[in-house]
């Protein structure tokens, strides 16, 4: 009886040991995504976008068999850190497609670098100084950064819009202060003046005193807020029963927040804001995205249309298959190969082409666009412009952008 | 009160210059040379009013985390998940049923469930060892907000806030005057205020009860001496039992009332559990005048500090109850 035991015992070690070993023929995939905090809703948008492309693609990546591995940050630097390790170290994973969010992709620049064969794909995150600060030669950014987001959107409302005199309400991180920064280049050029800039913590959930706080003379405000921040500040500022305009930043008034619950996000409706996606954009590669996507899930398990992340998180698996493709999946050297065809790789995305400049950060499209309701209720973004080959020193020189320092919560200055 | 006045005349001078000061600042037009100084009046007002307000829900949490130690001598560690857990589950009752009333109903009764299944299931068993209590709270708060991950996912999510709830009022607060003389009221959404009066009902009520009727007086009788009370023929089981479900109970309503004026996710739990924590520090372990006086203390300094000094708002908190710890370390309104 106990031989018979332990031979089962046996026996099903054994067949463990194939099964890892059959795992280990797949080609692992590991995909990071803030799946708690206030971006969670973007991070699940990001990973529905991985799926989508990795089913189009038939689960395979040059003809190898793929295994994704999904795991969960916060939008916090430490969390990114952690879950790079265990993708690394645990799962010893080689190719990562991620972060979402901004100081997660400058923590991921630093750790890209410790790691010499690891090939990191960004997901969705935008701060400049993830490739323009010390970049990194694992690092590859086939999205705009958050100021690239803003390019055109300064003139554009203080022109078209008339908005002479702003404030800012807006997170206390990089991402944001990247925002504004590429927004205050434009629209302080233009003669806009920033009256006031309030930088919140990332997960605030109290907004009364920052309401409180907008100055009244100002013709609107301009709000660089994500996910359940952006909720939470729309639903209290609806209870106050304030009346400014907005000004949305790049996942302030995009389908993360246009298709959350409640009716707060209706004050949302005529915002002028600027991203790299448009939601009713007429163009058929855009178009044939959005079917491909409302149609990957049933309507209660997505947003109404595909968010910045799940385009973006689209995009950076597609790129990564492409460049796979053309070097076989020959990894054996290292990624030392992959990396230089991902450098070169040109994508011919849904949201317009995009390459890579030598710092492996996109040369891509803004969309500036204008939240409208559609006759079922639904909010959307309408089309007005776009801004083609937005490069990150937004149509400055290197010099000329070099001078006017790196973004922060008081950089640029926007003196009358 | 007149005997706080004649033992302290001193202290009670100075607080009542500091209300009449309050006074003063709150009803007065600020001058330029106020405003230029403080800030506008408006942004004081509101966070004194968000303060408060903010205190009001604090207290909701505090004070049955405070009777449940005065009792029982249990550091729940898992109030905040039943916080959450009521949050959640007046969240799904409240889309169900449309009704507001009935989600905090529901959600009073469901934490006030587990409140209960956990004094009969596991503290009954671990009475008078406090070190073991406090880690099986711990254990359970890792496993609840687990299970809550499991189940709502790491989304933020709003009660909705009932119609008859949502919007503003005008309070009657000058916050400036325009420049043709007419004055500017203060606006202030409604669910704030009528959350405070809640609160300030519930605590009347609570204080009654504890001080006027014979529940009451055993549970005070409890906290004074447990095994006294016991050798008597009262059956403490009983009204342990009783006290874990209210304050449990109190836990989960107050998640419905946290989630309608701010949100539910992750993480709330140990954010509310801390901030309680520090509430009954500050006001005295054990005692419901003393979770009132520290939760409106919690909820200004959380709500001054984020709009005079921003970056230290958090510290603020805690150098409040580093100095209660070394003034008065048994809290402020503690008889022990």
């Amino acid at each position: 009886m106990r031989k018979a035991l332990l031979a089962a015992v046996a026996a099903s070690t054994l067949v463990m040991a194939a099964g890892a070993a059959n795992a280990q023929d797949k080609l692992k995939i590991g995909v990071m995504a803030t799946l708690s905090g206030a971006l969670t809703s973007g991070g699940e948008d990001g990973v529905r976008g991985v799926q989508i492309a990795a089913k189009q693609a038939g689960n395979k990546i040059a003809g190898r068999e793929i295994e994704i591995i999904t795991v969960a940050t916060d939008a916090s630097p430490d969390s990114a850190l952690r879950a790079a390790r265990k993708l690394v170290e645990q799962d010893k994973v080689q190719l990562i497609i991620g972060p979402l969010s901004g100081s997660e992709g400058i923590a991921m620049r630093d750790y890209s670098k410790t790691v010499p064969n690891l090939v990191m794909i960004n997901g969705s995150s935008g701060a400049l100084e993830t490739t323009y600060v010390n970049p990194s030669p694992n690092f590859f950014r086939f999205n705009s950064d958050g100021a690239q987001w803003m390019a055109g959107l300064g003139e554009y409302v203080f022109k078209d819009k008339g908005y002479k005199k702003i404030s800012v309400i807006a997170e206390d991180y990089s991402f944001p202060y990247t925002q504004v920064f590429g927004f205050a280049l434009g629209y302080c050029k233009a003669g806009g003046q920033i009256a006031q800039r309030q930088w919140v913590p990332l997960g605030t959930k109290d907004f009364g005193s920052v309401i409180a706080n907008i100055p009244d003379d100002v013709d609107a405000v301009f709000l660089g807020l994500g996910g359940g921040d952006a909720v939470n500040f729309l639903n209290q500022y609806g209870q106050t029963g304030g009346k400014a305009k907005f000004i949305g930043g790049s996942i302030m008034a995009d389908q993360t927040v246009l298709s959350s619950r409640g009716a707060a996000k209706r004050l949302l409706v005529g915002t002028p804001t600027s991203s790299g996606v448009a939601d009713a954009w007429d163009d058929p590669k855009w178009q044939a995205w959005v079917k491909t996507y409302q149609e990957a899930f049933p309507a209660d398990k997505r947003f109404a249309s595909p968010s910045l992340f799940a385009t973006n998180y689209y995009n950076a698996f597609n790129a990564l298959a492409i460049a796979m493709g053309k070097i076989n999946g020959d990894l054996s050297d290292g990624g030392a190969k992959l990396r230089a065809e991902l450098a070169r790789t040109e994508l011919d995305a849904p949201n317009g082409k995009v390459k890579l400049d030598e710092n492996r950060q996109a040369i891509a499209t803004t969309f500036i666009t204008e939240v409208a309701e559609l006759p079922n209720g639904d909010l959307t973004n309408k089309f007005i412009k776009t801004v083609p080959n937005v490069s990150q020193t937004m149509g400055l020189s290197a010099e000329a952008f070099k001078a006017v320092g790196l973004p922060s919560r008081t950089n640029p200055e926007c003196k009358p | 009160m007149a005997d706080f006045v004649a033992r302290r005349p001193f202290w009670s001078l100075l607080i009542a210059i500091a209300i009449t000061l309050l006074l003063w600042l709150v009803f007065a037009v600020w001058t330029p040379g106020m405003e230029a100084s403080f800030g506008r009046k408006r942004v004081f007002l509101s966070a004194l009013f968000n303060g408060i307000t903010l205190g009001a829900l604090y207290f909701l949490v505090a004070s049955g985390f405070t009777l449940i130690f005065g009792l029982m001598r249990n550091v729940n560690l898992a109030h905040g998940s039943l916080y959450l857990f009521g949050g959640y589950v007046g969240y799904s009752v409240g889309n169900l049923t449309d009704s507001w009333l009935i989600a905090l109903v529901v959600a009073f009764l469901a934490a006030a469930l587990v409140g209960i299944l956990m004094q009969v299931l596991l503290f009954r068993w671990m009475e008078g060892q406090d070190l073991r209590q406090t880690l099986v709270t711990i254990g359970l708060s890792i496993i609840f907000a687990d299970l809550l991950l499991w189940s709502y996912g790491g989304d933020t999510f709003q009660v909705t806030t009932p119609d008859w709830l949502s919007g503003p009022v005008q309070l009657p607060f000058v916050v400036a005057l325009r420049s043709n003389g007419e004055a500017v009221m203060m606006t202030y959404p409604f669910v704030r205020i009528a959350i405070l009066a809640g609160a300030i009902l519930l605590g009347v009520l609570m204080w009654l009860a504890l001080n006027r009727t014979r529940i009451g007086m055993l549970v005070r009788a409890g906290v004074d001496d447990r095994d006294m009370l016991a050798a008597t023929g009262v059956r403490v089981q009983l009204i342990f039992i009783l006290i874990f479900a209210f304050g449990a109970g109190l836990a989960g309503l107050a998640g419905v009332v946290g989630g309608t004026f701010q949100s539910l996710q992750p993480g709330e739990d140990t954010k509310i559990l801390l901030s309680s924590l520090v509430v009954v520090i500050v006001g005295g372990m054990g005692s419901i005048p003393g979770a009132a006086m520290g939760a409106l203390i919690v909820g200004l300094a959380e709500q001054f500090g984020s709009v005079y000094m921003p970056t230290y708002a958090v510290m603020l908190t805690f150098l409040i109850m580093v100095a209660v710890l070394a003034i008065r370390p048994q809290g402020l309104a503690a008889r022990r």
